[in-house]
This record gives structure tokens, sequence and C-alpha cells, in this order.
């Protein structure tokens, strides 16, 4: 029914605002997209909520600093992760951000632990600064003396980023004392000590962290550890059976399954992600190029 | 844009339609500006503008960032408060008083009716917005003992808060239009904090393993009104300059999720019943 | 003669309940062909469906079925409501606005021009009694003056029909006797008045025709006087003095017997019973004073009306008189 004086009424705005619901709605699907990717680098510095100080946040708190310690852990996690993501070396604000979440919060020990293990990791799976981790990780301990694994991460960056044994033994020694320890921290202290960074001790060392994280991101680092550590042991003990091969027939070998025909092996042996090791040109065990292992962990 | 208007209208018919239109704005606007409690509002946001130079004092080296940041925080926190407040009276009000039945027994179409409250409403924004930023630019009048030109670029900061309150306004007038005031407000709100958290919900949906979580919390971020876009305080605060594309296309997200929810309003309002 | 207002099979159902599974069925199949120019009342106990039949008349409630049209249009159309005055039940205005203002506003939505508005609004603030409070704000209003302000708002128009809620509730003897001379104003102008009540004695002295309405089905319809005179309930026979003999004779043919002093009175039901009764009295030597035909009142025809739709779930309705 339609007559020129408008008696459209229900008849024809009914359909008119249900296609501009649903086209507006369409349309607003690509521009958020364009917001999203032009934004990208500035979007992270508003979302981070960067500000000067820990005592200067913690004056706008009125009294919520908890939850306030808790929104920044989110984005130091979120900001570490997206930086991984993008394959950046440069985590500037990493530092910054861990101290104002450890000022408003100094128990949250989960910024202590995880964080040091981010500051310390060289880059690109870290920000590559160990001596920041360690002086975290001591903030740590002096609001949180009881709690002995942090201990156990100060031993842990000494041992694997700074690669200073002594102090790794004399710190897992200290951490062993503390109320709570567990027996094989006494155990790590003496080898450690002795052996001053064998393959057994790093196993042990990354499958503890394996089993205590409770975030993926920790837990992939863990394993891809452990299949670097047991992939260069694999390769040492193949590069053996090669050289006492080589002795003994004094001819080279190009490819695994000649050893394999030959009977020194029983299959083609595999590197923990399942890629097959390769012989390289000059003779030695090497990962193949399709193996998803990464050596470059263990420097 | 498309016209959200009938087509084959006459001309005298089309100036009768925008003569109704705004006079239902007109008369929205007066309400708000008799409404006392916008005033205390108003009042309280400049106090803290004020209250921002005895902060900014405090702080020796972040003096300005901090009156800057407090200053904009202000103005948008006191608007939605307002949004909010005169959100609650567009329709639902209306409708629990009763007041809607003289108006929608006139030649009014229910369209009209919605319309031009929104207009009236986002004027009234407008008009508080402007009070808010004169006290503000005060303030920073007084602080630094002069302007410069580079201190324009806290307008483009308001612009967005301006954009942020006519999405807040447009949601108060869609929950208006199907609950009582009380919930339409709390709805309004709750939605508006969400709409600050959605990248925070899409990241937690990334980092999930289930690929259902992940497609849903797409959804929602695509679907509901993204308020981080507007979310340039902080770099105003630090002197940076908002860019030109961040300008435009704000502008243009605010116009089509306006769209939406008025059309949205409009297509419930016009089914709903009076008795 | 047009037709003003024309209601075909006009029905409303309420859904409600959880599900809005259960519907409660408001208006049920509502006929009526209101002619132009005359004065009409719907009347009905509350919850007959009254407010509801105006409502959905002016568009603010939807039919579930049947259509309506008002001055030969449909009323779906948007335009006809320009012709059209609306007050509402228990109005309520926008208590921050003065009576001026108000108008004012109905003005600009009805699209007359500023001159036109002005000399209106000046004109149905004097004849409405609002002239000393024009500039005072609705918030600070008596009930009667609320009720006043919303008649003048649905007369801003000068509108052909209007549609009047319940108008006289809320006022004083004075302002109900006020209404009731505008409504027989309007009536004069040649406007066409339809409004509803409960009120049946104000139906009596206003109404051309009424409706009867009883949970949302119609009982009755038509002109007044015909209803009236059509319903001729039963004959009064006064009596003087009857001796206690006639009375025994008299007494199983009457309705009732009424003794005042010296005088009785019966009411006869039947109407062939009538020369009985006198040839009883001549018999016995008795007096009659008079003999006149009852003739029931709206009340007594709306009373048997509604209890009759309450027995009975179905009820014809009353045919036109012709």
């Amino acid at each position: 029914m339609k007559s020129s004086s408008g008696i459209a009424g229900r008849i024809r705005v009914r359909p008119l605002c249900g296609i501009l619901v649903v086209s507006s709605l369409i349309a607003l699907w690509p521009l958020q997209r364009a917001l999203d990717r032009a934004r990208g680098p500035a979007a992270e510095i508003s979302e981070v909520l960067y500000m000067p100080s820990g005592s200067l946040v913690r004056r706008f708190c009125l009294g919520y600093e908890g939850l306030v310690a808790d929104i920044y852990w989110t984005r130091v996690v979120q900001y570490f992760g997206r930086r991984r993501m993008a394959q950046s070396t440069r985590f500037e604000l990493l530092g910054p951000l861990l101290r104002i979440t450890t000022d408003l919060d100094p128990q949250l020990l989960v910024a202590y632990r995880y964080g040091s293990i981010f500051l310390a990791e060289k880059p690109p799976g870290g920000a590559g600064q160990p001596r920041e981790a360690l002086q975290l990780l001591r903030r740590g301990i002096v609001a949180n003396p009881g709690y002995w694994r942090l201990w156990e991460d100060v031993g842990f960056i000494y041992y694997w980023d700074l690669k200073d044994y002594d102090n790794a033994a004399k710190v897992f020694l200290v951490g062993s004392e503390r109320p709570g320890a567990l027996a094989w921290m006494k155990v790590l202290a003496a080898s450690v000590a002795a052996k001053g960074g064998g393959y057994q001790t790093s196993r042990i060392l990354w499958l503890d962290i394996y089993r205590q994280a409770d975030t993926d991101s920790v837990r992939r680092s863990a394993l891809e550890h452990l299949a670097a550590l047991d992939a260069q042991n694999e390769l040492a003990s193949l590069n053996e059976l090669l050289a006492r091969y080589k002795v003994g027939t004094g001819q080279p070998v190009h490819a695994f399954s000649e050893l394999v025909t030959l009977g020194y092996l029983k299959a083609v042996p595999r590197d923990p992600s399942g890629a097959p090791y390769v012989i390289d040109s000059g003779g030695r065990a090497s990962l193949s190029p399709a193996s998803r292992v990464d050596l470059r962990l263990l420097q | 844009m498309p016209q959200r208007r009938k087509q084959s209208l006459s001309p005298h018919e089309r100036v009768n339609e925008m003569t109704r239109i705004g006079s239902i704005a007109f008369h929205t606007f007066k309400e708000s500006v008799r409404e006392r409690v916008l005033y205390n509002l108003i009042v309280f946001a400049l106090l803290m503008i004020g209250a921002a130079i005895l902060f900014a004092s405090i702080s020796v080296g972040v003096d300005q960032i901090i009156l800057v940041n407090l200053g904009l925080t202000s103005i948008s926190v006191f608007g939605l408060l307002m949004a909010i407040f005169i959100g609650i009276g567009l329709v639902s009000k209306e409708i629990e008083r009763k007041t809607v039945y003289v108006i929608l027994s006139k030649p009014v179409a229910r369209a009209e009716f919605i319309v031009g409250k929104y207009v009236g409403l986002l004027f009234t924004l407008l008009v508080n917005t402007s009070i808010m930023t004169a006290g503000f630019y005060l303030a920073l009048l007084y602080q630094k003992r002069g302007l410069e030109w580079h201190d324009l670029t806290a307008l483009a900061a308001i612009y967005f808060i301006l954009l942020e309150l006519a999405l807040v306004v447009g949601l108060a007038l869609l929950f208006s239009c199907l609950s009582t005031p009380i919930l339409s407000a709390v709805y309004t709100f709750c939605l508006f904090v969400i709409g600050n958290l959605l990248s925070d919900v899409r990241w937690f949906g990334e980092e999930s393993a289930s690929a259902v979580l992940r497609k849903a919390t797409a959804l929602v971020y695509y679907l509901l009104p993204n308020f981080g876009n507007f979310n340039v305080i902080t770099q105003v605060a630090h002197g940076e300059a908002v860019p030109g594309y961040l300008l435009v296309a704000n502008s243009c997200y605010a116009l089509l999720y306006i769209t939406v929810l008025v059309s949205g309003a409009i297509l419930i309002f016009e089914e709903r019943e009076f008795r | 003669m047009m037709l003003a207002i024309e209601t075909i099979d006009l029905t409303k159902d309420y859904r409600f309940g959880f599900w809005r599974k259960h519907s409660k069925r408001a208006l049920d199949s509502l006929n009526l062909q209101i002619e132009a120019g005359q004065v009409f009342g719907l009347l009905g106990p509350n919850g007959a469906g009254k407010t509801t039949t105006l409502t959905l008349l002016l568009r603010l409630i939807f039919p579930t079925r049947g259509t309506a049209r008002i001055l030969g249009t449909s009323f779906e159309d948007r335009a006809v409501r320009a012709r059209l005055g609306y007050l509402p039940e228990n109005p309520y205005l926008y208590d921050h606005l003065t009576p001026e203002e108000l108008l004012n506003y109905v003005g600009e939505l009805f699209g007359l021009p500023a001159a036109l508005r002005r000399s209106r609004v000046g004109e149905l603030i004097e004849q409405l009694g609002l002239a000393e409070s024009r500039k005072v704000p609705l918030r600070k209003f008596s009930k009667g003056m609320v009720q006043r302000t919303a008649i003048a708002q649905a007369l801003m128009n000068d509108p052909e029909v209007i549609f009047l809620d319940e108008p006289m509730s809320g006022l004083d003897p004075l302002g109900r006797r006020e209404v009731r001379d505008l409504i027989l104003g309007l009536k004069a102008r040649g406007k066409t008045v339809f409004f509803s009540t409960h009120i049946l004695s104000d139906a009596e002295t206003l109404c051309d025709q009424v409706a009867i309405l009883s949970r949302g089905r119609l009982q009755g319809c038509g002109d007044l006087h015909k209803i009236l005179r059509l319903e001729v309930s039963s004959t009064e026979v006064l009596l003087e003095d009857p001796a206690p003999a006639a009375m025994a004779e008299l007494q199983p043919h009457a309705a009732s017997v009424v003794r005042t002093g010296d005088w009785v009175r019966l009411e006869i039901p039947e109407e062939h019973e009538v020369p009985k009764i006198l040839e009883i009295a001549l018999r016995h030597g008795v007096r009659v004073v008079s003999l006149s035909p009852v003739k029931m009142s709206l009340e007594d025809f709306f009373l048997a009306k509604v209890s009759a739709s309450r027995d009975a779930t179905k009820e014809e309705a009353v045919p036109l008189p012709s």
C-alpha cells in the first residue's frame, strides 16, 4: 500500500533498516582489519599502558594494586608473545614492565619466574638480558624469602645463559638449604660443580622446567631445548660411530642408509623431531634441512 | 552513504519530515539542558581537570603528561557517565512515563522519533564536551603559561572521545527500546567495558588450542563495538600526533557502527507496542 | 453519510508467559460503524477493551487481525493522524515543559506554521482555562489541570475526529461539566467525538450512539435512545391503599412490591399481565393512581449485558435497530 503521503511506515522502513544493519556490520569487518594492520606498532604503546615508573602507577591504583599488577602481567605476556611472533630482537619495554608489575605486587611469583626466563633468553627467544633477569630474581627473593624455587631460577641463569658454573653451583647449594627445597637440588649443586655443564644436568633442569610450566609458551620452549640437547647428544654419538667406521674401513660414508645396509645400524636414525639425520659434505653427521630441531638454542 | 529515509516522498513531505525530526531533536536537547544532573557532572569534570593541575605539580618531569592524561581521561569518564545517563532518558524513560503516547499519536513516523532523539542527544553531548574541552585548555594554559600549535593534538583525542560517546549513546538508544531504564544503563555500561577489552578477548582466543574458541572470539571481536580503536590518550599525552589515516578510519568506523545501532533501534521500535 | 470510523473484525491478542505461549484475547472481532458528526460512546467495565480499541485505532499497538478505516482511509496511513486528536487515559505529559511549550511542540509536530501555532495556542489556553498557568511547568500542575492541558493538545490541529479515553477521569464536577460542554461544542462544529468511559450518566447525556464492550466483545451497539426504548423492561402500577385481599391476588403477578405510606408500587414485568392487574384492582375497588412503562436506564441495560456476558461465554450482539 503505497501512497504519495508516505504511508510507508511499517512497510518500507523495516527492510531498509535491516539492509543497513547487515551491510554496515559486514563493512565493519575489513575496516577493522585495516585499522588493526595500520595501528600495529602504534597500538602497542597505548595497549601496554606505559608509565614512567611503578610508584606513579601505584598512586593511581586506589587500592587495587593486585588487579592492576595482574593486568600488567597479562600485558607482559602479550608484549613478549607478539614480539616473538614478529621475530623481533628488541624487547625494550620488557624490563620496565616487569619492574612495574613486581612493584605493584611483589608477591606475584609468576612474574619473577617467567619474566626472568623472557629476559634471560638470547634473542629471538628472549631479550638477552641475563643480568637484568638476575636483578629481577634478586628482588623477588628479597620479597619472598621463603620461596626456594627463585634460587633455582637464579642458578639456571648462571648455568645456562652466563655459563658461570661456579656461581651456578654456589646458588644451587644455597637454594637447596632453603626450607622446603627438594632433595635433587643438592644433587644438582654437586653435579654442576663436578661436571661443569654436562648433558645430563642440562636435561634435568629443562625437564624440571617443563614439568612445572603452566603456560604453553614456556612448555614449548622447554621441549625445544630438550630436543636440541638430545639431538646434540645423538649427533655426538653418530659422529663417533662415523669416525670409528672411517678408521675401520678407510671409506667415507655418504648416507646413513649405507650403514644400515652394512648392518652397523638397525635403521636410519631420526632426530627428536622425526626427521632423519644426514651426513653433510664434510662427512659429519648433521640435522636434515627438514628437521625442526634448532641447535642454536644451545649456544 | 545510503539514505536512511524513504525515497518516493514529495519535497513537501520531505521538508515536513525534516522539520519533525528537527523539532524532536531540539526538544530532546532542551530537556537535557533542564536536567540538573548534567550540570553536576560537568562541574565534577571541571573540578577533576583542575585537580589534574595539582597532581601534575607533584610529579616532577612528567607534569604535562599527567595533566593531559588526567584531563582527557576525565573528559572521557564524565562524558561516558553523561552519555549513559541521558541515554536512559532517550526511549526507556519516555516509554515508562508514557509521554511517548502524545508524540506517536501524531503523524510522526516511529523512525523519525528515534532519529530525532538521537540527534538531540548527540547535540547535548557535543555541547557538554565543548564545555569540558574549554576547561581542559584553560587548565593547560594555566600550567604552561602559554599554548602552542602542538597542543591542538589533544583535539584529535577529544574528537575520538566524542566518537566513542556517540557510539555509547547509540548503544543506550538500542537497549532503551528493549528494556527498562536501569537495565539498559547496565547493559550499555557492560558493553562499553567489553568493547574496551576486545583485543584481550581476541588474544585469549588466539592463544587457546580450541578452534571453536578461536573462531568465536574472532566473531565477537568483529561484531562488538571496538572502543580500543579510539584510545589515543596515552599517545597524545606523550606529545605524539594522531595520524591522518586514523582520523578517517575511526570516523568511518563510528559512522558505520552508529548506522547499525540506530537502524537496529528503529527496527525494534517499529514493532514495539505501547499499552 | 460518510463513516468517520469503521472497524472490521478488529482483534487483539496479548501474548504472555515465559515462552509467550499463552495469549489473552483483549478484543474480539470488533465491528463498528460510526458516522461523521456524531458523539459516540464506548462503554464497558474496567478491562473490557476500551483502551485497547483506542490504542489500536491510533496505531500505538497493532492488531492481531482485522483492520479499520478512519475518514475513509486505512488507519495504517500515517497522514490521517494529522486530522485526529487523541487524549490518552491518565495522560502523561513532559513535565519540564509549560503548557505553552507543550502545545507549541505538538503544533510543530503537526507541521503548523508559526503564526497559526501561536494563535491556536492562545485560543486553546483560553478555552481550557489555563491562562493563569500558561508559563508554569507541568510538573507543578494538579491532575485536573494536566487533564485540561492534555485535552488542549488533542485539539491543537483542529481535528475532524477526536478520540478521548476516559476524558472525565480525575476531574471535579465543575471540570466534568466543562468537558461535557466542550464535547457538545465540538459536535456543534461538526466534529466526530469518540470517547470511552465507564460513567454511564455522561454517556446518557452526550452520546448519539453507544457500544458496550465486555471482556473484549461487543455486547450491544446502536442508537442510545432506541436501545433504551426497545428495552421497556416493565410497567409500573401505582395503587392507593389496596386491601390485603387485593394484595394477595396481585402479589404473584408482580416482580416487586414497594409500600410507601398509603401507596403501593407494583412492578409488572410482563406487559400482557397488565390488563389482568387492572381487572383485579377494579374488582376490589382499588384506586389506580398511575400506570407507566419503566424505561430501562442505561445502567440496567449495561449491567444486564455485562452480567450476561459473564454467565455465558458467547453472547450475540444486539442487532442494530433499524
